[in-house]
């Protein structure tokens, strides 16, 4: 834990503070419907030209079940859509390395999952999709999925601050708002600033070019079939191969990683993610991508406080944010720098910390803060393997998404996730200050308790149901490549990424096939939509209620004791609910490491 | 009612309670209460677990556990019914009253037939008689009695009542000491007051609140993220090489639900509404109750809630000329004869003038004049002189038409500041004027001080003209005040407030409070009120103290409070209750994770008995609490969070720690595992 980590950390942080305020005003300007922006004049006839076309009357608000049924429908038609470009790419255009159609399961998980902004890719994609798929079946999504994840937070809020109200706003018109005036405008800035850090942004074939060094690798021996070839004791046969060429990448990417952070995606242009060094190419790119995933999420806490008429309750909720994103990425910090005692043993020395699957040019403490980052939001682009983490710095992305990915959280999934704790925060304690709860004025009844709680039990469910479902089936298990705790640990990881729609993964699990393809589809569809649907059914109900005058008696919803109290309540839930599966996983695993020498 | 305070642990009540949660155990009864039902389940399946256990699991362990696991059910049960028990000793008791009797029935042709009181029904018309017991609740239509109403209120003193006006109702079952009345049955058999009030305090008929209603939603909720969390485990364990047997996931699933609050729930329902009844209030339902702890507008009477419902002689004001001494001496003269409070006060404070108390038995020549409506004065004529007191503009005709400058000035700041001036002469002489005032009750101030940090705003309401509202107002330290109110203006300022989103709570006894005391969030009606009063308000006071309605804010606000608390105190202690457990469940797997073994158990099974023991006798533990409500302080919300928090988040995480600790040190004593 050297001082430059510090030093870019209280960077980070002062930076994410110092954007927030801005931010979170000009989203309070995109996000009301009559709200004036300085873009007005270039984008304002665009915006009409646009309601005209699809025939949306901007001044028609809908209901919580019309506001739903819009985004459900919505979405259906990008899923569908997306698994025709997949499976047909091979007849479509921007085509140049003549890729085939992507394999039936593979195109409903992919299209899912960046339909559900989680972008987990069980594909690489520069060997999978061609640049047509990458632009208009990946990279929209990466628009649209964000745009209505921030549509959904923006209904919640709007569900609070009113009162006796019947609508929440209009889908169709926050769906072109945001991407007008918040998504394209920024990504515009920022592909070119990446450009100009040394990202690709062509429709070139891939390159070929000598390698200076030769090198030979060992490579399975096939048989005329295919098949690998054993020996007698059944182990694979390997060969010398001397390879001689590496094909370079090449294709629109800037475009589509400035919305892939900004949006809160993660789905990488290519299979190293931002390890890759076209994906990452600079110290400066490298932090201002993990600054760009908390751009939006920061912001809407200002938003929050901005509709609420309560300032202090926006930073408050920021507070509590903060705070676990300091406990994450100390720890994660502080067991990668510590490193392997089990290597230090053999010789490697301690002060290196763990650098297994980390890029010697991030290192330690950049690692560990994309991971954190990147896990606190729904995000899930990586520029290091999560999965070659320590037991306990591989233990914060895992537990990040599991608290449902409420640290900043992605964008306006954070917003709303959290917004369901605090509901059920102020539900939990409210009660001890003689009163029935209240949020900001609405009273939080039968109706908005049962609808929070099915959100936080659909999520758990959809984690624990399916990874006992994997580690209990030869399907499940036929994917994995480590045994004991870190087995375990990846199918754990992998379905909470899923649910959590994060994409991140422990990669050691081989996920491409019909079985996690498909469960892991499902587990991305319910952890979205079984979700979004208690929330804006929550935010519909708030709406209707009278609001009650603050006054001496009301709960407190800002100040220490509240950040402490929202704090406290993400771990408990998070906690009690994880506990036993993470003491079998990375616990029993750092344990293991530290104090045996078991190997699995 | 039979004001005997039954005390928490009467061996009576639990005998009963002993006896009642055995037939609780029925699982209908069980099933409305999810955690306990869970918990119920839980218990079966480790019963039948002994005859199916692991070799390596011995017979006395899971014996032990599915033991602990019937006490948590019995335990959660025991706490219900001892609520219910103090409830039912006070229903026998009013039972009693409800003995045999018989009405005197009039018929249409005026004949008088004698009835059994359980055939009467609406609309009979009854003549009672002295010595008699009110056959059933009525309205007096003819007469004047004076009634012993013991039986209901507990107050021995016998009160009036009689036919028109506010103090028309009966209740059946109190007695007539006096007089004889014609009254008219407004209930039927098995609807009237009394039935009524055996039903409340039985909880026959209890409904869960709303908050109650959205608690054990959340509660179910807990209880199956923590069915899933345990049914996944045993798959994980299959994946990691451990078997975990059915008394070992049982117990882990029974420690982890929020047995606590789940076992304890309803018993704090049931003992917020009993408490009330300790007051001598009867809630209407447990709705009223919870309304009351959030209610943000207390209205409540000038009369007799802020002020002493008498005025008193507080100062004497001479005219130019006469000696305090001498107006004093008029005063009392004047006052001798005058029986009311007022009449009284001038008396007493005369006496602090060193006059020394006269009777009537000393002034055999004396010819006093009594206090009345059409004079407006009272006095005395005695050696030929006519000494008056009373209203300013009665005296002043009777002295003759003037009054100094001074007087007059006196008059006016007396009116001013809220008191009523009575002006004192001696035949065509003005004394000087007697200022009588509204007397606030003692320790308000500091009461509605406490109010307003709760965010409680309280609002006087009075007959008075707004001058005189605002002096009282401002002396009492309430917020606001409505002055000249009639019975609609008290209506319309309660639905104003409610259009802006805040709960009433009002007292009323007359006909013309109904309307309000319905449109109240919490409406509290006075037992000497009407049966129409009584009808629509939410609660009624057998005490008729208007001040009351003070205490039955703080009993709701405790009752929610309670429930918070108890909650909060339930969740946290799961943090304990994991590392007492998942290190022994794990450790015959992985030796290694002995660390996380942080309370050092002597070992896997007496751990897991110890936090089943302990999850068991918290419950019989916090019984009292439960039933008594946590320690009710008058704070903001802030600082109230931030205590209980301390106390019942904190300590909850902490508390079962040295808890199992102790009990595991035991288990291991006795050898048990």
């Amino acid at each position: 834990m050297d001082r430059f980590g510090w030093i870019q950390l209280g960077l980070f942080l002062g930076l994410l503070l110092l954007l927030t305020k801005p931010m979170g005003l000009y989203l309070y300007r995109v996000l009301e419907a009559e709200g004036k922006t300085f873009l007005d004049p270039v984008l304002k006839p665009l915006e009409r030209l646009f309601y005209r076309l699809l025939r949306i009357d901007p001044k028609a608000e809908q209901d919580w079940r019309r506001y739903t049924v819009s985004l459900l429908a919505f979405s259906l038609v990008g899923v569908v859509f997306t698994y025709a470009v997949l499976r047909l790419q091979h007849l479509l255009p921007l085509n140049p390395q003549r890729l085939g159609p992507v394999s039936g399961h593979l195109a409903f998980n992919t299209a899912v999952s960046f339909t559900t902004n989680t972008n987990w890719q069980s594909y690489g994609g520069e060997s999978t999709m061609s640049y047509l798929s990458q632009m208009v079946a990946l990279a929209i999504h990466n628009f649209t999925s964000a745009a209505a994840g921030i549509a959904v937070a923006a209904a919640l809020v709007r569900g609070i601050v009113r009162h006796t109200a019947k609508t929440i706003g209009n889908f169709w018109v926050d769906l072109v708002r945001i991407h007008l005036y918040l998504l394209l405008p920024i990504c515009l800035f920022y592909a070119v600033f990446l450009v100009s850090q040394g990202m690709i942004q062509n429709f070139k074939p891939y390159e070929s070019s000598r390698l200076v060094e030769p090198m030979t690798v060992d490579v399975p021996k096939m048989d005329a079939q295919g098949q690998p070839v054993k020996d007698a004791k059944g182990n694979p046969v390997t060969e010398k191969q001397v390879v001689e060429t590496q094909t370079i990448v090449e294709g629109p990417m800037a475009s589509q990683v400035a919305i892939k952070m900004l949006g809160t995606n993660g789905g990488g242009y290519t299979n190293a993610n931002a390890a890759h060094p076209y994906e990452n190419p600079t110290p400066l790119s490298n932090f201002l991508q993990i600054l760009s995933i908390f751009l939006i999420p920061g912001g809407l806490t200002y938003y929050l406080g901005r509709m609420a008429k309560n300032q202090r309750h926006g930073w408050s909720v920021w507070g509590a944010m903060a705070v676990l994103f300091l406990a994450g990425v100390l720890l994660c910090w502080w067991a990668e720098a510590a490193g392997n005692p089990r290597l230090h043993a053999l010789g490697v020395d301690p002060a290196y910390g763990n650098m297994e699957g980390k890029e010697v040019r991030f290192g330690i403490f950049n690692s560990a803060l994309f991971a954190t980052v990147t896990t606190d939001a729904s995000c899930g682009a990586v520029n290091a393997m999560h999965d070659s983490f320590t037991p306990l710095g591989g233990l914060v992305p895992l537990i990040n998404i599991q608290l449902g990915e409420v640290v900043f959280g992605g964008v306006g999934a954070g917003l709303y996730g959290m917004l369901v704790f605090v509901v059920l925060t102020v539900f939990l304690a409210g009660l001890m200050v003689g009163r029935t709860p209240e949020y900001l004025g609405k009273k939080i009844e039968a109706y908005d308790v049962k609808v929070c709680a099915i959100a936080v039990l659909i999520l758990i469910f959809d984690i624990m149901g399916f990874t006992a479902w994997g580690v209990g089936s030869r399907w499940g298990l036929a994917g994995l490549n480590n045994a004991g705790p870190h087995g375990f640990s990846e199918i754990l990881y992998a379905f909470s990424s899923a649910t959590g729609n994060n994409g991140s993964a422990f990669a050691g699990l081989t996920a491409n096939t019909w079985w996690y393809d498909t469960t892991l589809g499902i587990a991305m569809l319910i952890g979205r939509f079984f979700f979004i649907v208690p929330v804006l059914a929550l935010a519909g109900n708030l709406a209707k209620k009278k609001i009650v005058p603050e006054s001496g008696g009301s709960f407190p919803v800002s100040g220490l004791t509240f950040v402490f109290l929202l704090v406290g309540t993400v771990l408990i839930v998070g906690v009690l609910s994880f506990f036993p599966a993470l003491s079998l996983g990375p616990i029993v695993e750092h344990f293991l490491m530290v104090h045996s020498n078991v190997v699995y | 009612m039979t004001v005997k305070i039954h005390s928490l642990f009467e061996p009576e009540i639990l005998r009963q309670a002993a006896g009642a949660s055995f037939s609780k155990l029925h699982p209908r009864s069980l099933m409305k209460n999810p955690v306990m039902f869970v918990t119920e389940v839980g218990a079966f399946l480790t019963t039948v677990g002994i005859f199916f256990r692991p070799a390596n699991e011995p017979l006395g362990f899971g014996l032990q556990v599915a033991v602990w696991l019937w006490f948590t059910v019995l335990f959660a049960n025991f706490a219900e019914a001892m609520a219910e028990g103090r409830g039912k000793a006070q229903a026998d008791a009013l039972r009693k009253t409800r003995t045999q009797t018989m009405a005197n029935l009039l018929k249409k042709d005026g004949a008088l037939e004698s009835v059994p009181a359980e055939q009467l029904r609406k609309e009979d018309v009854v003549i009672v008689s002295a010595g008699e017991v009110i056959p059933g609740d009525g309205t007096v239509i003819e007469g004047v009695a004076s009634v012993d109403e013991s039986a209901i209120t507990g107050e021995s003193a016998p009160v009036i009542r009689e036919a028109g006006g506010d103090r028309s109702s009966v209740t059946g079952g109190t007695r007539v000491l006096s007089d004889r009345i014609k009254v008219v049955i407004t209930a039927n058999p098995g609807e009237s007051f009394l039935d009524r009030m055996i039903h409340l305090v039985e909880g026959a008929e209890r409904q869960k609140t709303p908050n109650e209603i959205a608690l054990t939603i959340l509660l179910s909720a807990l209880t199956i993220i923590f069915l899933v969390v345990v049914m996944t485990l045993k798959f994980f364990g299959i994946y990691s090489g451990v078997s975990f047997s059915v008394t070992v996931l049982v117990a882990l699933l029974v420690c982890l639900i929020p047995t606590t609050i789940g076992g304890l729930l309803s018993a704090i329902g049931i003992a917020g509404i009993d408490r009330l009844v300790q007051k001598n209030v009867l809630a209407m339902s447990g709705r009223a109750v919870e309304a009351a702890g959030d209610v943000n507008v207390l209205l409540l009477d000038k009369t007799g809630t802020i002020t002493l419902g008498d005025r008193q002689a507080t100062e004497f004001l001479p005219a130019k000329g006469v000696s305090v001494e001498e107006l004093a001496d008029a005063a009392q003269l004047a006052s001798l004869a005058d029986e009311t409070p007022e009449g009284r006060s001038i008396v007493v404070l005369a006496k602090q003038f060193g006059l020394r108390g006269r009777n009537l038995a000393e002034m055999p020549n004396a010819h006093f004049l009594a206090f009345s409506a059409q004079t407006r004065m009272s006095g005395v004529d005695v050696d030929g002189r006519k000494i008056r007191k009373g209203a300013a503009d009665a005296v002043k005709n009777f002295a003759g038409g003037r009054f100094p400058v001074e007087v007059e000035d006196a008059i006016t700041r007396v009116s001013f500041q809220g008191g009523t001036p009575l002006v004192v002469a001696d035949g065509a002489r003005i004394l000087g004027t007697v200022y009588l005032k509204d007397i606030v009750k003692g320790g308000l101030r500091d009461r509605f001080e406490r109010f307003r940090a709760m965010g409680i705003r309280t609002v006087m309401i009075t007959g008075d003209n707004p001058l005189t509202a605002a002096a009282i107002a401002r002396e009492a330290g309430v917020d606001d005040f409505l002055a000249e109110a009639t019975p609609e203006d008290k209506l319309a300022l309660i639905r104003k407030e409610q259009a802006a989103g805040y709960l009433v709570a009002m007292t009323g006894d007359g006909t013309n409070d109904a309307p309000a005391l319905a449109q109240a969030d919490v409406g509290v009606a006075m037992n000497t009120g009407t049966q129409a009063a009584k009808e629509a308000g939410n609660m009624v006071d057998l005490d008729s103290n208007p001040t009351k309605l003070i205490e039955i804010v703080e009993i709701g606000k405790q009752m929610l409070m309670t429930r918070g608390a108890l909650t909060t105190f339930s969740i946290a202690n799961d943090v304990a209750k994991y590392f007492a457990i998942l290190p022994a469940m794990l450790i015959s797997a992985f030796p290694v994770i002995g660390p996380l073994n942080i309370m050092r158990l002597s070992s896997p099974q007496s751990a897991i008995l110890s936090a089943v023991i302990f999850n068991a006798l918290i419950i019989v533990a916090l019984i009292p609490l439960a039933l008594r409500g946590v320690h009710f302080r008058p704070l903001s919300a802030g600082a109230l969070l931030r205590r209980n928090l301390l106390i019942y988040g904190l300590g909850g995480v902490l508390l079962p720690f040295p808890g199992i600790k102790i009990i595991d040190i035991g288990v291991n004593l006795f050898h048990l595992v």
